[in-house]
């Protein structure tokens, strides 16, 4: 069984930061592994080490700048990686649900995988919607929010707890092929080990232009333009307490006195 | 003219309260539009559904009476051939575990642009103004969509749709491919329960990924244990197998309201403050002034819990 992971190059925030036209001012910007991706990465690796996938690609949709993270993600296993980049992506805002699934679904056709497996959302512009919707496009079965998969595949079928509101899961089966959009608490993602990330530097990372993959430069224009950013207003008219942490903390104990909930 | 699809959100006999929201955010949108709002509902018992989601503002509801529960693939069926038929102009979904199971799949059937997990939705007639949050809630987006688009909502953004209607009740008959079901759902499962049940705490003291290390939550045990309080947390601390999971508050934890709720190194993520929104009091312990925890809480403290933590232990011994 071949499994594709998408790995996306996630950016952070500061806590103090400020705001640029449409987007947060670059020093303000960090730059990590998609938090769910990573579990994604993992589960994949897992289904590797017990025999049941023969080969774990990741693919990246990001300028050269994210080679570091994709180089984590095969540090902690994925055999190689196809990294999507080139000029007519340099200046795009906002890279909607439509635009990802255009240009995956090249990258699966190319590689033919009998799983995909895709974080449940990512943490910046967190849609939520690109593994499903890729799923649709490539007539693939899907399943969301994914935090259980069973690793035998009887009769070409995944078994997988879905978790839903509230404390209930769902256990759903699907036929292969199919992408899984991968809930965090599936497993525990490892640390990359030193030897893994000498490793990392000797793998694959192919570089794939719109043009290589056979996408029309079309599809990145999008259906959705970001017109405004803001700092949320806030609605709370929240009591700051200042001082040193000896004298914070009398405060917090005066109110919880006050409240009658503690000694 | 049917301007706007609202699709119904329930689980195991019970509308989920996302649908009543849906039906508000979707007569916005159909007045709007100067259109009609109609309210789709798959599966389960759709009569009984029906009659409830008769509020007001509701032009037609149409049900689809095919299998108890909730179907990814036959919801991705039907609302193609709804959409087909009614051609509205908006389909609106619930940004529901569920909801995020279909609508993209539907979006990208019919060829739409989707937009998810809005908190605010206006529309001219041809541009959809979307606004959502970025980042973990650290800034908030307003975005443009032309034509016809399929938006999933935040719960809890709109007021619940009250009343009751005069919608016209109609089944619909939809066509339903067998073949191309290739999911099933085999059953439900609680998690999350054991011996402390956080839905019946006074005051919880609750721990977020800013404490780091798992030797590190001794200090958060020691201050519930001078205050004679619980311990919660968010999603992270379970993830990592620190706490288990009937300790996690949250969307896919509990529901918690306690008299005081004190988040110590905890951002406020949507689907955290799903969970706490309604303790009584809520104190936040963050070095982030910005953290979106700030908007809900009452009481903040600017620091490092490490600091505080620590002197507020003391305080009570
Ligand atoms: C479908 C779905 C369901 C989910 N369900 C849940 C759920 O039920 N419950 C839940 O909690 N999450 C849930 N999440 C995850 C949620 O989106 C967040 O990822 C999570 O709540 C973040 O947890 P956190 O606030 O502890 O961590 P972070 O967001 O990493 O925040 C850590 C905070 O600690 C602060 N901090 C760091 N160091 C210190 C210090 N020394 N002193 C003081 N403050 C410090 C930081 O400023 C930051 O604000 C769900 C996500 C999805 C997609």
């Amino acid at each position: 069984m071949k499994i594709l992971v998408t790995v996306k190059e996630v950016s952070t925030v500061e806590d103090e930061f400020e705001i640029e036209g449409t987007s947060i001012a670059e020093q303000y910007l960090g730059a990590d592994l998609n938090e769910w991706d990573d579990y994604a990465v993992e589960e994949a690796v897992q289904l590797q080490e017990a025999g049941i996938a023969d080969e774990v690609v990741t693919v990246t949709i990001g300028p050269e700048d994210c080679e570091q993270t994709i180089r984590q993600a095969l540090a902690k296993g994925a055999d190689r990686a196809v990294r999507v980049w080139d000029d007519s992506l340099e200046g795009v805002d906002l890279l909607d649900v439509g635009a990802k699934t255009e240009i995956l679904r090249a990258v699966v056709e190319a590689e033919d995988p009998d799983l995909v497996l895709t974080g449940v959302q990512s943490g910046d512009d967190s849609w939520g919607a690109t593994g499903v919707s890729l799923a649709e496009e490539l007539g693939f079965e899907w399943a969301a929010v994914v935090n259980h998969l069973e690793h035998d595949f009887e009769d070409d079928r995944a078994a997988v707890r879905r978790e839903l509101e509230g404390g209930v899961e769902e256990l759903t089966e699907i036929e292969l092929p199919a992408a899984l959009t991968i809930q965090t608490g599936i497993n525990e993602p490892r640390y990359a080990s030193l030897r893994g990330i000498r490793q990392a530097q000797r793998k694959e990372l192919d570089v794939q232009t719109l043009a290589d993959l056979g996408v029309d430069e079309s599809a990145i224009e999008g259906d959705v333009t970001l017109t405004d950013m803001y700092e949320p207003e806030s609605e709370s008219d929240v009591t700051v307490w200042e001082g040193s942490a000896e004298e914070t903390a009398a405060e917090l104990g005066e109110l919880l006195r006050e409240k009658g909930v503690a000694p | 003219m049917t301007n706007v699809l609202a699709v119904a959100d329930h689980r195991r006999g019970e509308l989920r309260d996302v649908s009543y929201e849906l039906i508000t955010a979707g007569r916005q949108l159909a007045d709007e539009t100067g259109g009609e709002l109609h309210v789709a509902v798959i599966s389960g018992t759709v009569d009984e559904f029906a009659d409830k989601l008769n509020r007001e503002g509701v032009d037609a509801v149409h049900t689809v009476d095919y299998g108890e529960e909730f179907n990814h693939d036959v919801y991705a069926q039907v609302l193609t051939q709804l959409y087909d038929e009614h051609a509205p102009q908006y389909v609106v979904a619930p940004n529901s575990v569920n909801g995020l199971d279909y609508a993209p799949a539907v979006a990208n059937a019919l060829n739409l642009p989707i937009v998810t997990d809005t908190v605010d939705l206006e529309s001219d007639g041809d541009t959809l103004v979307a606004t959502r949050e970025m980042y973990g809630g650290k800034v908030e987006t307003t975005t443009e969509l032309e034509g016809t688009v399929v938006a999933t909502i935040r719960g809890g953004e709109w007021p619940a749709a009250e009343g009751t209607g005069d919608a016209a009740i109609e089944a619909f008959d939809a066509e339903i491919d067998e073949d191309a079901v290739g999911s099933t759902v085999t059953g439900f499962e609680e998690v999350g329960g054991g011996d402390v049940d956080i839905s019946e705490a006074d005051v919880l003291v609750s721990v977020g990924r800013g404490i780091e290390e798992e030797e590190n939550l001794e200090i958060i045990r020691d201050l519930a244990d001078a205050l004679d309080a619980t311990v919660s947390s968010s999603r992270p601390i379970v993830d990592s197998g620190w706490l288990p999971k009937n300790r996690q508050v949250g969307q896919s934890g509990k529901v918690v309201t306690p008299d005081v709720y004190i988040a110590i190194g905890i951002s406020g993520a949507v689907q955290h403050v799903a969970g706490m929104k309604g303790s009584d009091t809520i104190v936040a312990i963050n070095t982030d002034p910005n953290a979106p925890i700030m908007d809900i809480a009452d009481y903040a403290i600017h620091d490092d819990l490490f600091d505080v933590v620590p002197a507020l232990t003391e305080e009570f011994q």
